[in-house]
């Protein structure tokens, strides 16, 4: 049905349901009860809303950097300027965005709807998570008062002992910002292993549910590390403690493997989430099993376990031994396999299905070809002969944009489409959605194939200035990130449009199978289930998942469908809401 | 191999960049496969499995272990495939031929300086051509790394230890030398060249000093060492402020704005000062960062650099008439 009828009939229900429902957003309302509220759902929001700042502020930077590198010389800034944007915006995207991103907002807000919870194990830990973000944050801007950093996002010393006065503020934003990953991977293993509602056995959890899982494995495990080096970090420039800097006794490449040990993992942290999503978002959209369920949910926790063990392969032409980097090139390779696996799974379960090509679907099908490159242009920068020519060089830029923007940014915003309705209870504009995901695409592809180009040809990366050769791949690049920032802003518009004015969504406008659509009203109540739901059947089940074609198909489809009224869903709480207008 | 080189690489003028230039070669091309393959079946699928009707519920498709086992087993041939080649060439990179002549390498922020066993000294690395080189490079301050693209090697240069690479070019002409870790405000204009020339060239330049200077007057002495100290990255000669102020226009300048507040005059003593110790007074507007590794110049040098700017400077007449 056309949105004018819809609009017309969820208004009807309105009046109807307005005596005994009560949705989680109007319930409790008020600023005051928004910051102390311990719904996982809201503090879902305020993540959302704090990391969409973050995201705007760090794309800002980067179409800055991008446009001082637009022609030789100096356009819009000097050189000093330019270490400080660049660096800024690595800084901002990694720790204060991507390694937050899915699993504080998606994560928090869907995990407990789809094992069937009321909420995570430590709600007031959950609170607390936000606040520490909020805190790292806040010293983020103080670094910036105090001097700014111009050390580029990895800090390497002895560089980043002498330099900048924003420096201590900085790594300490980041020791900080680090607990509330450490509290939210922390909640989320146990909501996981203890709430799981009856029949929600391992097998059968939502494969977004095991990408969580094996995330919050390496935030809790890995997350330490940082903290510790940005700690002595700290004392060797406050105290003068030789650690890492050479004029006081200590190793520079030292630091180099602290701070991969960390960030590697890191790097899994960023995607594992993402992988989980894109599993969601294929199988609903495809109305398909996922080909090789079982694979796809080890080779997260495989990848989690490697992931530990590679963070050589940032350091082959460092000066560590030989031996090393050959280990590390090896188990490398070892961690590419699962990946490729996935995506392998991902396609095959496309075959036979129902495609349906909404946006969400777009994004999971641009995350397939985008993190495809970014998978294959890693295995050559694993290759240890051929990363030495490539080795910080525009290449290494163009590898994890396309694997952490094309993989993990477009997992979040096919994401972001796919549970709006959900969050908001509100349909976002289809048409704008398809063209935004379009200019994404397209933009997307134009700033960072280029950018492996120039980096084969050898342009080095972090340089505010180039020779002629790389001017017009310079170019080209800049353009597309103009074109990418108009369909991400196109993105924000109709979000925000979509707010206040989308058309009502229905509880499954997509005909999903997992425990949100099925057994949660259209707006979450505000302790998610009305009544436990019991889990009979696995979550891409759709062959036997009768209370799917009962109650939400035809609302988002478009059309009615003229199915057999199924059996209500176990326990789900409005069997018949849609039915008899659409029958 | 042309002096453009491919789609992807620049022009290779090594030994080993063949070697390298075939190993990118085969990965691009397996890779592009492969990944077309996934496309184009992602694309077939999304258009011949698309919905039709709202209400279709398609059977679910049995796992097939075979399928899941090929692509398990395949990718894992392929990857290990290139992690021997990579590892082989990687050796052969690693480890320099006995015969190879030796260079000392110094690389500070943000200039290279190549020091010949001769003790010839020079900003430019001239390197004969059939001849394997190497490199023993170490950093006076953080770290930096020595990139040739033409020549596909990398290394980083560290402070507290010697680190080396080693290359032999198989043509003459001149290549760019980047640094590739980042070290501060003007890292990307520490860039240098390599100069590859016949070995008749080489000795005659090696011979010569790198060019000598004893007889040289001092401001022509102060140009070449303008050149070939590096000042010439922060310091320019058209009167546009780079990392440090301009020299033109600089000597005998009368009120020379300092960051405590003072002015001074820019006459010989000052200029000096600044140069053996930069950090004493600093100019207004700039930052204290050129390094104290000035210091060691010799006194001719010195003059020699002062004679330069004088002779770039408006302020030159009246100050030799007072």
């Amino acid at each position: 049905m056309d949105a004018a009828t819809k609009g017309a009939e969820v208004a009807h229900e309105e009046h109807h349901d307005e005596a005994h429902d009560q949705n989680y957003l109007q319930y409790e309302p008020g600023i005051w009860n928004w910051l102390t509220t311990k719904d996982h759902k809201k503090i879902g929001i305020m993540y959302a809303v704090s990391l969409a700042l973050v995201f705007l502020v760090a794309g800002v930077l980067a179409i800055m950097v991008r446009t001082e590198l637009v022609s030789q010389g100096e356009t819009i800034m000097d050189a000093d300027t330019y270490n400080q944007v660049f660096t800024m915006h690595g800084i901002l995207m990694v720790f204060l965005f991507l390694v937050p991103s899915i699993p504080a907002i998606l994560g928090n807000f869907v995990l407990p709807l789809q094992i069937g919870a009321k909420d995570v194990a430590f709600p007031r830990l959950n609170l607390a998570s936000w606040y520490v973000y909020m805190i790292g944050a806040i010293m983020t801007c103080a670094a910036l008062y105090f001097g700014g950093v111009d050390t580029g996002w990895t800090f390497y010393t002895p560089y980043s002992s002498s330099t900048g006065g924003g420096v201590i503020w900085m790594t300490s934003a980041i020791f900080v910002s680090g607990f509330a990953s450490i509290f939210t991977g922390l909640n989320f293993i146990v909501t996981i292993h203890k709430m799981r509602a009856p029949g929600m056995t391992w097998n059968r959890l939502p494969l977004f549910v095991w990408g969580l899982y094996a995330t919050s494995i390496v935030q809790v495990l890995a997350t330490p590390v940082i903290g510790i080096t940005m700690l002595l970090l700290i004392l060797e420039r406050t105290m003068g403690i030789g650690i890492f800097d050479p004029a006081l006794g200590g190793d520079p490449v030292l630091f180099q493997h602290f701070f991969w040990f960390y960030s590697h993992p890191a790097v899994y942290i960023m995607i594992l989430p993402a992988f989980g999503v894109l599993s969601e978002l294929i199988a609903t959209f495809s109305r398909q099993r996922i080909f090789g369920y079982r694979a796809i949910a080890l080779s997260s926790v495989a990848i989690a376990m490697l992931g530990f063990l590679v963070w050589g392969h940032h350091m082959f032409v460092s000066g560590q031994s030989a031996i090393s980097s050959i280990i590390f090139s090896l188990i490398t390779y070892l961690i590419g396999i699962p990946s490729g696996i996935k995506v392998f799974n991902w396609v095959a379960t496309m075959y036979r299905g129902s495609i349906w090509l909404q946006t969400p679907m777009l994004y999971a099908l641009s995350f397939l070809f985008l993190f495809t490159i970014g998978g294959f242009t890693g295995i050559m920068v694993g290759v240890l002969a051929v990363d030495v020519h490539l080795h910080d060089t525009y290449y290494v830029v163009g590898h994890f944009h396309y694997v952490m923007m094309g993989g993990s940014v477009m997992a979040l915003l096919g994401g972001m489409h796919y549970w709006w309705p959900k969050i908001t209870g509100r349909m976002y504009n289809e048409t704008l959605g398809k063209i935004a995901v379009f200019l994404i695409f397209v933009g997307f592809n134009a700033t960072f194939f280029s950018q492996l180009v120039l980096g084969a040809k050898g342009m080095p990366r972090r340089y505010y200035d180039y020779v002629d050769r790389f001017e017009a791949l310079h170019q080209i690049s800049t353009y597309g990130s103009y074109v990418l920032a108009l369909g991400l802003f196109i993105v924000l518009f109709y979000g925000v449009y979509s707010m206040f004015f989308g058309p009502k969504a229905p509880a499954n406008p997509w005909a999903a199978a997992t425990l949100e659509w099925t057994n949660v009203a259209a707006l979450p109540d505000p302790h998610n289930f009305v009544r436990t739901p019991l889990v009979t059947r696995g979550p891409y089940d759709f062959h036997l998942a009768d209370e799917v074609f009962g109650s939400g198909d035809g609302v988002g489809d478009g059309q009615a469908a003229s199915l057999d009224v199924p059996e209500p869903a176990p326990a789900a709480p409005e069997p018949s809401e849609e039915a008899p207008q659409n029958a | 191999m042309g002096d453009q080189g491919t789609f992807w690489l620049p022009e290779a003028a090594s030994t080993i960049a063949g070697e390298v230039d075939s190993l990118f070669g085969f990965v691009t091309w397996v890779s592009t496969i492969l990944f077309v393959g996934v496309v184009l079946a992602m694309l077939y699928f999304a258009i011949r499995y698309r919905r039709k009707s709202p209400g279709e519920r398609p059977q679910p498709v049995k796992e097939s272990k075979i399928l899941e086992i090929s692509w398990i087993v395949v990718p894992t041939i392929l990857v290990l495939l290139v992690f021997n080649w990579g590892f082989k060439t990687f050796i052969k990179m690693g480890v320099a031929p006995p015969d190879a002549y030796e260079i000392r390498a110094e690389a500070w922020k943000w200039n290279w300086r190549f020091t010949y066993p001769n003790g010839t000294t020079s900003p430019d690395l001239y390197v004969p051509v059939d001849q394997p080189v190497k490199l023993r490079m170490s950093s006076q301050d953080v770290i930096h790394s020595f990139f040739v693209p033409a020549f596909r090697v990398k290394k980083d240069v560290l402070p507290n230890r010697y680190s080396q690479v080693w290359f032999e070019a198989t043509r003459t002409g001149n290549f760019d030398i980047f640094c590739t870790e980042y070290c501060g405000t003007a890292h990307s204009d520490m860039m240098s060249t390599v100069k590859v020339v016949s070995r008749q060239e080489f000795n005659d330049w090696l011979a010569s000093g790198g060019g000598a200077t004893d007889d040289m007057p001092l401001p022509e002495l102060g140009e070449l060492l303008y050149e070939q100290q590096g000042c010439q990255t922060c310091h320019s000669m058209d009167g546009s402020p780079k990392v440090g102020p301009t020299w033109k226009d600089l000597y005998g300048k009368p009120d020379h704005p300092m960051a405590d507040g003072s002015t001074v005059t820019a006459d010989e003593d000052y200029l000096r000062e600044a140069i053996v110790e930069p950090g004493v007074q600093i100019v207004e507007g700039y930052q204290n960062v050129m390094p104290a590794s000035y210091s060691s110049l010799s006194e001719r040098e010195l003059a020699a650099l002062i004679e330069f700017m004088k002779l770039n400077s408006k302020y030159a007449e009246e100050g030799s008439d007072g």
